[in-house]
């Protein structure tokens, strides 16, 4: 097991290198740069400023310098927010969005499961359908619609919750973002863990557990669902990728403080270590996920064997 | 000796398409859908031209106001509009009353009354058609006439003035444009590319499916941003762009479908007795691709609705004046406080929209996938 960590850690490394290289001459290829803006530096301004970023340098030096420095770690300052590097701006966003992000995660696995599991026991009956309603609702309706509808209803209509803003982490100032990001995700695990749930059911241990004469309960929460949460595992690792590195639209419209933004903002202004970093935190996100996923996978199906 | 073969009933074939229409036909929530989005594409392609309004009007004394069923102005606007008029003529009411459409005012002024001063009248949307009826003889003192403007906004007025409903069906034929065409090119582009890994095989395979694998792993979002920074604001451009990031699942179905066709036991049996390639490919691997390419197809359309919505949302992609669903629910976003019709009716249209694509996709891969049944 130990070994297969290792292997696929080292594999990690050039997946990460191409990624990195790709975006690097991507958003150096496209048309502008971190300082030309509206309001208009004077061409020696300008000049001191690229030349202290060496943004002067070939291309490929910058290249090297940028490997160079990620390679220690150091991800470079934000060019459009001087007084801050890239680091210390994902220090103080990173926190808010895994906290809007786990939080979903955990509230779309439980909910998902328990709804899932509910319409599969009730196949064909009512549970059912409303359990596949919601999951068609769940899954068509866009975020940037259902945001401002939390924030219509809850916020304006029946004041609960606040409209938006963070509120330094106050628990009903996460209520919106949370229910937001969560409810697409409750949808596609309620989805998957009908269908796993079912195909469960239907296995030859499940007959015998019943014809030992175990409770519903027993067989449902003992033998039933250890055969059928291996889809959810699997979906749990782009899933939590995705959640934690914040989502913009929930950001944006909710006013919370995370990373979520940080990508548009930055790629429209050219803020080119920023963009990177970004694109390096994501692709580390995505590949330590998967990873934990498969070595998952192995305790909860045994015949899964990584050597 | 009777004939039994001339009394059997003759029995007609039913092709693979025939068979999966049938299918689809007796499914209700997929036909329904059919026909909601056949009628929303069909408001949407000829509903701008027929509404009263054109989607750039902007009514200045309209502004936000709310959805309704009955004319405006309404019986209270009415004073307001005439003395907003009035004021810009720099002269002073006298009285006015309402006579059926008409309404007759008696201004005054210390100096004498311009005839052309009715323009200010016309120049409200409230009002048309302003005559002077009657002048005193020192031209200190008229009576003028107009009548009333009457005019339904059944959606409301945005943020400008400009009609809702005019501008929800405008944007209805943008989103609907632009779905289809990017979503044709992805289509496009997925088969072609998972169709060649798929056959050719080999190390081609290997290579062209690594290509996939790495485009995965970059963060989509980024390179849609890179196609907008590079297409700018021609929004034309930038969804055939789009388009072309989309195609990655195709490819990936295409290419999965294709080698299994092609190890099928038909497929050796055709190989047996002699069939080319080209006849392979023609009577056996194309009629089976084209069900998942098609149910793909159906879910593609929706993907890129949703990502024009998202790109317009963010303001990265129609542009004013012109305007989609994803710009409208953006400025209803901003005005739920306010005006709340601004967010719900195009929301309604999306997602209705997006609900019914769903419904065509489901339906359309339970008629043509045999196994799902």
């Amino acid at each position: 097991m130990l070994r297969y960590v290792l292997r696929r850690l080292l594999t990690a490394i050039p997946t990460l290198f191409v990624i990195v290289t790709m975006a690097f001459f991507l958003i150096r290829v496209a048309p502008g740069g971190p300082f030309n803006q509206e309001r208009g530096l004077s061409p020696e301004i300008r000049a001191n400023l690229e030349a202290q970023f060496g943004l002067n340098d070939p291309l490929w030096l910058q290249y090297v310098h940028y490997l160079g420095n990620l390679l220690r770690g150091n991800f470079g300052p934000s060019y459009n927010l001087p007084d801050f590097t890239v680091t210390e701006l994902f220090a103080r966003g990173l926190p808010v969005s895994i906290q809007i992000g786990a939080s979903a995660l955990i509230l779309a696995l439980l909910l998902g499961s328990i709804l899932g599991t509910i319409a599969a026991l009730n196949q064909n009956k009512i549970g059912d359908y409303s359990v596949i309603a919601l999951a068609a609702a769940g899954s068509t309706i866009p975020t940037f619609v259902i945001a401002p509808v939390i924030q219509l209803l809850f916020g304006l209509t029946w004041k609960l919750l606040p409209i938006g803003g963070w509120g330094d982490g106050a628990l009903l100032n996460k209520v919106g973002p949370v229910l937001t990001l969560a409810l697409p995700q409750i949808a596609i695990v309620a989805r998957l863990m009908r269908g796993s749930m079912i195909e469960s059911l239907r296995s030859h241990h499940i007959r015998t557990a019943r014809a030992l004469g175990l409770s519903d309960w027993s067989v449902v929460v003992k033998h039933a669902l250890r055969g059928a949460i291996l889809p959810i595992v699997s979906f749990t690792g782009p899933a939590a990728a995705a959640l934690l590195t914040g989502s913009i639209i929930v950001e944006t419209i909710f006013a919370v403080p995370g990373v979520g933004r940080y990508f548009v903002d930055a790629a429209l202004n050219r803020d080119y270590t920023l963009v990177m970093g970004t694109v390096v935190v994501i692709a580390l996100f995505t590949i330590v996920f998967n990873l934990i996923v498969d070595v998952m996978y192995a305790f909860v199906d045994p015949r899964v064997r990584y050597d | 000796m009777t004939d039994i073969a001339a009394t059997a009933p003759a029995v007609v074939g039913r092709s693979l398409w025939g068979d999966a229409w049938a299918r689809l036909k007796a499914n209700r929530a997929a036909m329904f859908s059919l026909y909601y989005l056949a009628f929303i594409a069909v408001i949407s392609v000829f509903g701008p031209s027929l509404v009263p309004h054109r989607y750039t009007t902007i009514y200045a004394d309209y502004v936000r106001t709310p959805p309704s069923f009955s004319s405006y102005p309404k019986a209270d606007m009415i004073e307001t509009a005439l003395k907003e008029a009035i004021k810009r003529m720099r002269v002073d009411i006298k009285e006015w009353r309402q006579d059926g459409n008409r309404i007759f005012v008696t201004v005054t002024s210390p100096k004498p009354i311009d005839d052309r001063n009715v323009r200010y009248l016309d120049r409200s949307d409230a009002f048309d058609d302003t005559k002077i009826e009657s002048k005193s003889p020192d031209a200190l003192e008229a009576v003028m006439s107009a009548s009333i403007r009457q005019q339904y906004f059944l959606f409301g007025t945005d943020n400008t003035g400009r009609d809702l409903l005019s501008r929800t069906l405008m944007a209805g034929r943008i989103s609907l444009a632009i779905g289809l065409l990017a979503g044709v090119v992805a289509g496009v582009i997925g088969v072609l590319y998972g169709a060649t890994a798929g056959f050719v095989g080999g190390k081609v395979d290997e290579v062209l499916m690594r290509i996939v694998d790495v485009l995965y792993s970059l963060p989509f979002i980024f390179f849609v941003i890179m196609l907008v920074v590079f297409f700018g604001r021609n929004f034309v451009l930038m969804f055939l762009a789009v388009g072309a990031v989309l195609w990655l699942d195709m490819a990936r179905i295409v290419r999965g479908q294709a080698l299994s066709i092609r190890r099928q036991e038909y497929v050796q049996a055709a190989e047996a007795m002699g069939v080319g390639q080209r006849g392979i490919l023609i009577r056996h691997v194309i009629p089976n691709l084209l069900g998942p390419v098609v149910i793909y197809m159906t879910l593609l359309v929706p993907q890129v609705i949703i990502l024009e919505s998202f790109l317009s949302f963010l303001g990265l992609g129609v542009q004013e004046p012109m305007t989609s669903w994803g710009v409208l629910i953006s400025t209803g976003a901003h005005n739920i406080g306010s005006a709340n019709w601004l967010l719900l009716f195009p929301a309604f249209f999306l997602v209705s929209t997006l609900f019914a694509l769903n419904f065509v996709g489901d339906g359309l891969r339970d008629a043509l996938d045999p196994r799902d049944r």
